[in-house]
């Protein structure tokens, strides 16, 4: 007992350390800024998303929640991205908190290009009714009518057509591939499973031109 | 001055690199080009290679060039006249031209910084707020559309453009790279264009 004891005021220890450390002060603004221009570098100058050799997904307007989870996820293998796991290594919580924040509150138009005209109608009925023939749920019941999203449930409006269709082709690779560590990704595996490529593609053009 | 003119036109026709084209405008565009910058388009002291290149980067600052957009010293005393009078379809053509010349990596750079700029290249200096050039320029420095590919491009132009940006100077609207390069200081530069000329 007196180990376990030990052990657990030594976590509070730590842990007391590394939110302490992490408190942001004026003294810290020149590091938010900092920082926030190294994520704008790769995620759009507005954090609108941008196309590079990997499309890289628009912060704007997500969830912070969403983006604490995923920044965490990089951390624990939960999402397998070298790039971000060091990034995600290099952040305090309160960093993160602040970062999560402040793109909340961007409201940049959508980059787009995911298609027009009948993809985007087949993407808008799957997305507000599901496919019950396929058993895939209406999107818009966990993230919301207008794809906004909700706590822990990403934003969708305005996310780059190339990024959505790459994670939801690929979702049993893409999330909770850490075992010992299930998380809530994997709601959406059954979902992903059963819509075709092109599904996924009517899908992401609608999502990717809503504002 | 009188003599250099009728030496180098016959060095253009023997160093054509498009036989095929001779006499056509595009063959004598090609040419206009590979007087500064080598016979094979592979670079020669300022001027870039341009061999393998991706074609839509060199549209995009053919007509930057044109527009004025891309504003450091060498591209307004050189490349601002050069672009000044290409039209829509030459600028294409040239372009696609260009992107199919096998590039050759130049090999200029320091050995010992090669490491170094590896790390730099793959995964930056998240602590210094360094980003991964790989997440744009792709993990072998191949490019992608409109942005360059920088793998075996020779040292000092990659030195010099990764300085020119801390400068002030704009290559394209929009472009991350002022603010990518803002962050890095003289010995990542050194190393990450010591690393990319060495790139196959």
């Amino acid at each position: 007992m007196k180990i376990v004891g030990l052990h657990s005021a030594l976590r509070t220890a730590i842990l007391a350390v590394a939110l302490c450390a992490g408190v942001p002060s004026a003294g810290h603004a020149d590091d938010f800024q900092a920082k926030l221009a190294y994520c704008k570098t790769c995620h759009g100058l507005s954090g609108q998303g941008y196309h590079g050799y990997y499309p890289m997904p628009r912060l704007a307007g997500q969830q912070p929640k969403y983006i604490e989870n995923q920044l965490r996820a990089f951390i624990e293998h939960r999402r397998k991205n070298e790039i971000m796991a060091n990034v995600a290594h290099a952040l305090s919580p309160s960093m993160v908190s602040a970062l999560a924040h402040h793109f909340r509150d961007l409201n940049p138009p959508p980059l787009g290009g995911g298609g027009s005209g009948s993809a985007v109608a087949m993407g808008k009925r799957i997305y507000e009714e599901g496919l019950p023939e396929s058993n895939v749920p209406a999107c818009s019941a966990c993230h919301g009518p207008d794809a906004r999203g909700q706590d822990q449930i990403p934003r969708l409006a305005g996310q780059l057509p190339d990024y959505f269709h790459a994670k939801l082709v690929n979702w049993a690779a893409e999330r909770g591939q850490n075992s010992s560590m299930p998380d809530s990704s994997a709601i959406m595996g059954p979902t992903s499973h059963n819509l075709t490529k092109s599904q996924i593609s009517a899908v992401a053009a609608y999502v990717s031109s809503l504002r | 001055m009188k003599w250099i003119w009728p030496k180098l036109a016959i060095l253009a026709l023997l160093c054509s690199p498009v036989p095929s084209w001779a006499g056509s405008s595009i063959a004598a565009s090609v040419r206009d080009c590979t007087w500064c910058h080598g016979t094979g388009a592979q670079g020669y002291t300022i001027a870039p290679r341009l061999a393998g290149q991706r074609a839509l980067y060199i549209e995009a600052q053919l007509r930057g060039y044109a527009a004025h957009i891309r504003d450091n010293p060498l591209s307004k005393q050189y490349m601002w006249g050069a672009a000044a009078n290409l039209r829509t379809d030459t600028v294409r053509d040239l372009a696609d031209y260009l992107a199919s010349l096998p590039p050759k990596s130049a090999h200029d750079g320091r050995r010992v910084l090669v490491e170094r700029g590896q790390t730099i290249y793959l995964q930056g200096i998240p602590d210094a707020n360094i980003v991964a050039c790989l997440a744009c320029h792709g993990p072998a420095g191949q490019g992608v559309r409109e942005i360059p590919r920088l793998g075996g491009m020779s040292y000092f132009y990659l030195k010099r453009r990764l300085e020119e940006w801390g400068q002030g100077y704009h290559s394209a609207s929009g472009s991350p790279m002022p603010l990518a390069a803002s962050t890095l200081g003289p010995d990542e530069i050194e190393a990450l264009a010591s690393y990319l000329s060495f790139v196959k």
